[in-house]
Formats: structure tokens, C-alpha cells, sequence
């Protein structure tokens, strides 16, 4: 299935604003990376319509290697979550496709 | 940080558009990843993360106030998952204490 990408959203700008091919490009890249930058520094970043990016902080816990079975503790570690709003919510699910997601 | 503020630290980043055009860009990017989510197409950001659809099976809910069970269909929701540079990023912040 077709997916998606930066180069996509970049050409999208360049159509539908009239930014220049590399300001577009810069646009999209800053984007994700304002973002990143946010999450790193423990702060939630909110973006209403789509979704909102929360931070979890999850205490080490006990795990195991797979193959050997062998008693592994997982460190204590920080996840990103996506809480997806009311509007993308509602606009997805009417999403009927015959194609098959996994 | 919301979107306004996102809006503002990317104007800050950069020296051709003015706020008012970044404004524009942000919203547009918003609106097409909503739109391929919507269109049951995935989003693919190399080290950001992706975005896909996850299908819930049709199941039997009740009315929280009547408490009389109702069927509900089965749909999609959107999923994300962060990729490598982000979870190595967020939870560098974690071992820098902040």
C-alpha cells in the first residue's frame, strides 16, 4: 500500500502555497523536528484536530530474551504515545476501505 | 506545546516565509496526513515514526447512562508508531534527568 512521506507533503507546499521546492522541503523537515525537539525535552505537544504526542514514563520491569529464555530486567524508559483527537477520530472511522490493515 | 506555539518556533527557525505562510504550511501538512489516514493510507516519517489505521472488531457496548446494550460496528483508529531516532531522543531525555 501506498504510503505517505515527507517528499509527498513537500510537494503538496510547493502546489498548494507556492513555496519554493527547497523552502517547502525545509518546511517539512523543521516540522517533524520541532516536534522531536519538544518530545525530547519531556514536553507534550498537542495539535488540535489531529492528535495530541504524551510522554510515559514506565518504571524497569522484568523481561526475558526470547531465544534463550534466559531472565533479563527491561530499564526504566520514557514513551511516546499519540492520543488521536476527536476530528481525526470521526474522519477515520468512517474509513470503509476493502484493503487490508494490519 | 500546541500548534500555535509550533507554528511560532518554526517561523523563528527559519529566514524566507513570514508567520502567516508558515501558519498556512502547518495547517496543510495537518490536513493532508489527516486526509491519507482518512483514505486508509499509512504515513511513513523516517525517524519520526509512522501512522497506520488499526481495525477494532464490531462488538456490544452498553448506554453508559440507560445501561442498555448496544451494537457497535466494528471501525478504524489511527495508530502511530514512533520511530527509532524519536524513542532513542525521548528516552535520552529520561537518562539526562530532564
Amino acid at each position: 500500500m501506498a504510503a505517505l512521506t515527507k517528499s509527498e507533503m513537500a510537494e503538496r507546499l510547493f502546489e498548494e502555497l507556492g513555496l519554493n521546492k527547497r523552502e517547502a522541503k525545509e518546511i517539512v523537515e523543521l516540522f517533524f523536528e520541532e516536534i522531536r525537539s519538544c518530545l525530547e525535552n519531556n514536553e507534550q505537544v498537542k495539535l488540535s484536530g489531529f492528535g495530541n504526542f504524551d510522554l510515559r514514563d514506565k518504571s524497569q520491569r522484568p523481561g526475558r530474551n526470547p531465544k534463550t529464555g534466559e531472565e533479563i530486567p527491561i530499564s526504566a524508559r520514557r514513551v511516546v504515545t499519540f492520543r488521536p483527537g476527536q476530528k481525526l477520530k470521526a474522519r477515520v472511522e468512517e474509513y470503509a476501505g476493502t484493503e487490508q490493515q494490519q | 506545546m500546541t500548534k500555535s506555539e509550533l507554528i511560532e518556533s518554526i517561523a523563528a527557525k527559519q529566514a524566507q516565509l513570514s508567520a502567516k505562510d508558515v501558519e498556512l504550511a502547518v495547517k496543510t501538512i495537518l490536513e493532508h496526513m489527516s486526509q491519507s489516514l482518512a483514505d486508509g493510507e499509512r504515513i511513513e516519517i523516517r525517524g519520526f515514526g509512522s501512522f497506520s489505521l488499526h481495525y477494532r472488531e464490531p462488538r456490544r457496548g452498553r448506554n453508559p447512562k440507560t445501561g442498555d446494550a448496544v451494537e457497535l460496528t466494528g471501525k478504524y483508529v489511527p495508530h502511530f508508531k514512533p520511530g527509532k531516532e524519536l524513542r532513542e531522543r525521548v528516552n535520552q531525555g529520561l537518562q539526562m534527568g530532564l
